[in-house]
């Protein structure tokens, strides 16, 4: 048994989820082979090299990849899925974007957002907003998953020395192109990856009032999230959403600042090892899955946490 | 250009399940059911795209149960113009969904099919990755924009660290993300002019495919309770807490 784990880099770096990916990878048993896709990824190419679990990278560096499209990495995926028992990837938005496209075309199912693995072939997956955990079982020769990042650990980045194999390009689709991509920047961990992370939701009001939580999160080393509320309202971008639909995190720390706790939002972040609550409604329903919550004004509460952090 | 719509029913967004007993699976007897919420982003799009005068005709399509037709009229009120459910009782999964559409797609030959990003029952998000694969046509997932010009279209999409602007041809499949647009509600009027406007039957084997479920669920369980917490009176003991007992900062 081979398994083929597609890895998510920006052409230097690993995104993080690729760590908690070969941690289920190897949970699945047997080989594990990555693939980097990309143009001028030398360097993601040697970091996945080194990555503990890794037996094999095969590198697919060509300009068409710079910024692929589903449809080529899907192109090149089916070029090499006839070897492998198992083709996985992480469920961001990466993964989530092309898998189902591989899946369709080897006629087999994806099994979507894995949080954990029964065996080679059985495999748990949250559905309802995570208010049940469904075992399946796929039937299909070959199987094509997709991994909660937040439900499985990190393997080591460095102790491994896998081989690196240059293998051409897969074929061009012109169906579609990317133009552009315009990146929230920011030089806070990143949210699937932080170890502390603080959120906010229409109780912050506005956008300009999200950098009193900037402040606690500078001190706290986190990463900043929001509800689906707070993004709509434009108070920050997309990529910020915590929830159902947005970003599953599961971190050492949430703060949850002016959130009630929607079903959906809960789905997002409930697995968090502590969750704090501030809010001044005394019956939000976030606190129901709080360690620890303070009812009062967040305005006050707040910079009040920032200082006392010293 | 016609426009085809894929639209799920499933337990409304309000709803928190319930886990069955006998772990088969989450009670959804007597459970209010509604349209997906990302099926109702897709609707809206395609009837401000026919309101733009890009659109000249929407077909919405349902597969499932008897019971889906409520969700197809809910469709009609929003502006459909005709309706196609694919009726059947088994369990159908995506890849099921996706051949099925595909199916219509070669009867009906529309210029975009859009479909949620996901539903919020299976919370599945791969049937329109597949329907855009078996069709062998380019896809635009978690769309917040789109521009169609003849035959490119240009798009917006949401991704992990922020947008993506795609460039695409046509015919497309897109999913809808959040930010698309707000669903109107449907007026009284109108839910009474979508009782009249056709809605078709067909059985998967009419269209000569073959829905059985690819993956078996062995069960059904309830996701671990998180222990009660407590309430702080302050700032200082929240501190104290967060550092001396759970031990996070
Ligand atoms: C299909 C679908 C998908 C969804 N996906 C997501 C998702 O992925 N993530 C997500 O988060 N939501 C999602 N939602 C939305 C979800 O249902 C809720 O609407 C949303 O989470 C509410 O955001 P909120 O808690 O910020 O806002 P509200 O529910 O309005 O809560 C605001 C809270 O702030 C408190 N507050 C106000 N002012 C103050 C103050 N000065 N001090 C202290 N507290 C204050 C209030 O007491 C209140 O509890 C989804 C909904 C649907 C239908
Ligand atoms: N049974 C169905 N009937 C019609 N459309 C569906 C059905 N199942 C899924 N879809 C479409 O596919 C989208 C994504 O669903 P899923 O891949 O199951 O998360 C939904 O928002 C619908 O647009």
């Amino acid at each position: 048994m081979a398994i083929l784990v597609v890895a998510e880099h920006d052409g230097a770096r690993l995104k993080p989820g690729f760590l908690n990916t070969i941690t289920a990878a190897k949970k699945i048993g047997g080989d594990i082979v990555a693939l980097v896709v990309g143009h001028q990824s030398s360097a993601a190419a040697e970091a996945v090299a080194k990555v503990d679990g890794v037996s094999k990278v095969l590198h697919a560096d060509a300009a068409m990849y710079a910024q692929p499209t589903a449809e080529n990495i899907t192109a090149l995926v089916l070029t090499l899925a006839k070897d492998y028992s198992h083709i996985v990837a992480a469920a961001t938005g990466f993964g989530k974007n092309f898998m189902p496209r591989v899946a369709a075309m080897l006629d087999v199912a994806q099994v979507s957002d894995i949080s954990d693995v029964v065996s080679a072939d059985t495999f748990v997956r949250p559905i309802y907003a995570g208010n049940a955990l469904a075992t399946v079982q796929s039937k299909d020769p070959v199987k094509v998953v997709t991994v909660r990042i937040a439900s499985f650990d990190v393997v080591a980045d460095s102790g491994g020395s896998a081989s690196i194999e240059s293998i051409g390009a897969g074929p061009e689709t012109d169906l579609s192109s990317v133009q552009s991509q315009e990146l929230t920047k920011s030089a806070r961990p990143e949210l699937t990856a932080a170890r502390v992370i603080v959120s906010g939701g229409r109780g912050m009001g506005n956008g300009e009032n999200f950098k009193i939580l900037e402040a606690l999160a500078d001190k706290l080393n986190a990463a900043v999230g929001a509800s689906r509320a707070a993004v709509d309202s434009g108070f920050v971008p997309n990529d910020y959403q915590v929830g159902q639909t947005g970003k599953i995190v599961a971190p050492e720390l949430y703060i949850a600042v002016g959130i009630s706790g929607a079903i959906q939002h809960l789905a997002g972040m409930k697995d968090s090892k502590v969750i704090v609550a501030i809010n001044k409604d005394a019956e939000a329903p976030i606190f129901q899955v709080s360690n620890y919550w303070i009812v009062d004004d967040l305005f006050k509460v707040v910079p009040e946490f920032t200082s006392q952090l010293g | 250009m016609k426009v085809l719509v894929g639209v799920k029913r499933v337990v409304d967004a309000n709803i928190k399940v319930r886990v069955k007993s006998d772990g088969s699976g989450v009670d959804t007897a007597n459970v209010k059911m509604a349209m997906n919420p990302f099926c109702e982003i897709a609707v809206e799009q395609a009837v401000r795209m026919k309101e733009a005068g890009t659109v000249t005709e929407i077909v919405a399509v349902s597969v499932g149960a008897a019971q889906c037709q409520e969700t197809l009229r809910t469709a009609l009120a929003m502006g459909a113009d005709r309706a196609i459910l694919v009726e059947t009782d088994q369990e159908v999964q995506p890849l099921a969904v996706a051949k099925v559409i595909k199916a219509l797609c070669d009867k009906e030959k529309p210029g975009l099919v859009i479909m949620g990003k996901q539903a919020i029952d299976d919370d599945c998000n791969q049937t329109g990755q597949m329907l855009a694969a078996l069709l062998g046509w380019p896809q635009a997932c978690f769309v917040s924009k789109i521009e169609v010009n003849g035959d490119t279209a240009q798009i917006t999409r949401e991704i992990d660290g922020g947008l993506e602007k795609l460039s695409s041809k046509m015919p497309l499949v897109m999913t809808t993300d959040l930010r698309l647009n707000e669903p109107r509600y449907v007026t009284l009027p109108n839910i009474m002019k979508a009782k009249k406007k056709p809605l078709e039957n067909v059985k998967p084997a009419d269209l000569g495919v073959d829905v059985a479920p690819r993956l078996a669920t062995l069960k059904v369980a309830e996701p671990p309770q998180r222990t009660a917490g407590v309430k702080v009176d302050d700032v200082a003991a929240l501190v104290n807490k967060l550092k001396n007992e759970a031990r996070v900062i």
